[in-house]
């Protein structure tokens, strides 16, 4: 369907396109399992930085207050890229590791399944 | 000396006498706006008005209204009322009224006065006209209302410009503008049936019960004096749709659609309010569950068995705002909780008895998904570690609220829900079946949507650093984050004079 208007065709537009972003690339990423610490979060990468950073600096300083996060094991994490597995290369960059602009990436850490037990 | 007519035959006179074929242009050029949704109109003058209100009526009446509004506002202001609520922390309920609902009545009259302007009907032009005008004074009367607040607690201080700029507002605001921004007979249909009609209960009474049980007799007032105005802009949501349905077989279609869709942008509107009425108020007069229940299931089961001759049925994805109404509150204040250090309002864990009432109001919940949540949260606050997300959070495409609902009617109340859509070779999230739905009908509409934290990347909001954002929502540093130690409470301690420092330097004295 698109949209009537009463002036001819509707303008096409996108507000977030790539070329707004100063070089960046929006990526979303979620811990599952783990709802204190919120809804996916948002974020704007080079393309080109590295899958690592993710794990090193990026992921850390959201999740660091959470009581699971000293015990997450990055090496069993298993990763969802847009709805599908993925086995990240660590040292490669995030569009050679298929991140794209708006791509959603979640993670699970085997065993540790929120406060408490609960999700949370 | 002429006869008097009575009140019928002076609507008659007013609604039908007045208009005029126009002979220097056609019709379609007068009214450019009343045909291209493909709504057919056979013939205006079986537009009813149940109210027959008449302007000299209206002016005379609401002038009443206000004057008895005004006085009690300066004997609140006199007395000092604002020291009478239950709680500081009640305040913060007041400014999401402000900051978000007020600015969707200035909205509501800019849009009811294009719409007496774009129908050609005489009768609803001018039942547009004083809604429109309606609309004006609740945003007026609510201003001079909390504008007493205004001089003691913070974050009332600038609505209109925080609803333009900031990420929570932008669920409000993007509902409004996506019906602003439709033809006129989608803008009725939206704000007339599916938000006043549908949902307008569910918006009211927790503010305005909320007020009664919590000792703000000001909003109380103001919200006996809209009341009578609202009642009549449901029964005529009410009037539209039969009439719209009535005129042309082929209008049937076309507004199921749009009251499926304007459903649910409402509803996810009242995501914020259910936040507010469980965890906000001091004193709740009922849970968001208990609301839904009767406003929803309840009556609205009922108005849709009646609309069944006209062919109309419940708004689609009904079931699954109904599935959430044990979740939503819970689900929704955990997103103002962990991101409040860039609110215009302060948000704090449960007190006990807040989270006994909650475990007695969503027995199949709470304890078990929600309570381990605000302990754990209670937990980092004691060890001096209060949770504040540092990140931005993931944004709904369409409805724009945080993504932070769940695969409740999957049975996965602990999974959030994900939904994403390819247009144009690009991604666009969206939160639930709904939305999505939403999306994929206009999608050349949505993808030009006001998205904030995306803005904020684009840089577009100020700066890059929290402080620069704010700045430029013109939050002041104190207006948001944890409540415990806020200005609002400690304003409050003293003013009740428990406040610890205060008493200490009397003791010096």
């Amino acid at each position: 369907m698109s949209v009537k208007t009463n002036f001819g065709e509707y303008p096409v537009g996108n507000k977030d396109a790539i070329e707004n972003f100063h070089g960046n690339q929006l990526v979303y990423i979620a811990w599952d399992n783990h709802l204190a610490i919120g809804p996916a979060n948002v974020f704007a990468f080079p393309p080109e930085m590295s899958f690592s950073t993710l794990t090193e600096e990026v992921i850390p300083n959201i999740i660091g207050a959470h009581p699971d996060f000293e015990c997450v094991d990055w090496t069993t994490a298993t990763w969802v890229l847009d709805g599908e597995p993925l086995s990240p290369n660590m040292g490669e960059s995030l569009i050679e590791n298929g991140v794209g602009h708006k791509s959603l990436l979640r993670f699970k850490t085997p065993g540790l399944n929120g406060y408490q037990g609960t999700g949370n | 000396m002429a006869k008097k007519l009575n009140m019928r035959k002076r609507y008659e006179v007013l609604t039908r006498g007045l208009g005029w074929e126009p002979t220097y242009q056609p019709k379609e050029k007068v009214f450019p706006q009343e045909t291209y949704e493909g709504i057919k109109i056979v013939d205006w003058d079986k537009w009813e008005d149940p109210f027959r209100l008449t302007t000299d009526a209206y002016w005379k009446y609401q002038a009443e209204k206000d004057k008895k509004l005004y006085a009690v506002i300066d004997s609140f202001a006199q007395n000092n009322g604002h020291l009478n609520i239950t709680d500081a922390s009640y305040i913060n309920a007041l400014k999401i009224f402000i900051q978000g609902v007020s600015p969707l009545e200035y909205g509501a009259h800019r849009g009811y006065a294009n719409l007496a302007r774009q129908f050609s009907g005489e009768g609803a032009q001018l039942a547009c006209q004083m809604q429109s005008i309606d609309e004006l004074r609740h945003s007026q009367t609510q201003i001079h209302t909390l504008s007493h607040y205004n001089k003691h607690f913070t974050g009332l201080h600038d609505p209109f410009h925080m609803h333009d700029r900031v990420w929570y507002l932008s669920v409000p605001k993007s509902y409004f503008d996506d019906a602003r921004a439709s033809g006129p007979f989608e803008f009725i249909t939206s704000i007339s049936f599916a938000f006043e009609y549908i949902l307008t209960n569910l918006l009211f009474v927790p503010f305005m019960s909320g007020a009664a049980h919590n000792g703000d007799m000001a909003t109380v007032t103001f919200g006996f004096s809209a009341q009578s105005d609202e009642s009549r802009h449901m029964t005529l949501g009410l009037e539209i749709i039969k009439f719209i349905v009535e005129q042309h077989e082929d209008n049937l279609e076309i507004v199921q659609g749009w009251i499926d869709k304007h459903f649910w942008r409402a509803y996810r509107v009242l995501g914020l309010v259910s936040a507010m009425q469980d965890y906000m108020l001091p004193d709740s007069p009922m849970s968001w569950k208990e609301a839904w229940d009767i406003y929803f299931v309840d009556n609205c089961g009922a108005l849709f068995n009646d609309l069944g001759r006209y062919g109309l049925r419940m708004p689609k994805f009904h079931e699954q705002a109904t599935v959430e109404a044990e979740h939503l509150s819970h689900q929704v204040y955990t997103v103002l909780y962990q991101f409040s250090n860039a609110a215009g309002f302060q948000t704090t864990v449960p007190t006990k008895e807040k989270m006994d009432w909650l475990s007695e109001k969503y027995p199949n919940t709470f304890d078990k998904y929600y309570r381990p949540r605000w302990e754990m949260y209670a937990q980092m606050e004691k060890e001096g570690k209060r949770y504040f997300n540092a990140g931005l959070p993931q944004i709904c495409q369409v409805c724009q609220v945080p993504m932070c609902f769940t695969e409740i009617s999957k049975g996965k109340p602990m999974d959030l829900s994900y939904r994403v859509s390819e247009f144009n070779s690009d991604k666009y999230h969206t939160c639930s079946d709904g939305c999505k739905e939403i999306f994929d009908h206009e999608p050349e509409k949505y993808t030009h949507a006001w998205i904030p934290p995306h803005q904020i990347f684009q840089g577009n909001c100020g700066g890059a650093e929290i402080s620069d954002v704010l700045k430029y929502y013109n939050f002041n540093p104190e207006d948001g984050g944890e409540y415990h130690g806020s200005a609002d409470e400690q304003m409050w301690k003293s003013a009740h004079g428990n406040n610890d420092n205060n008493s200490d330097a009397k003791e010096s004295v």
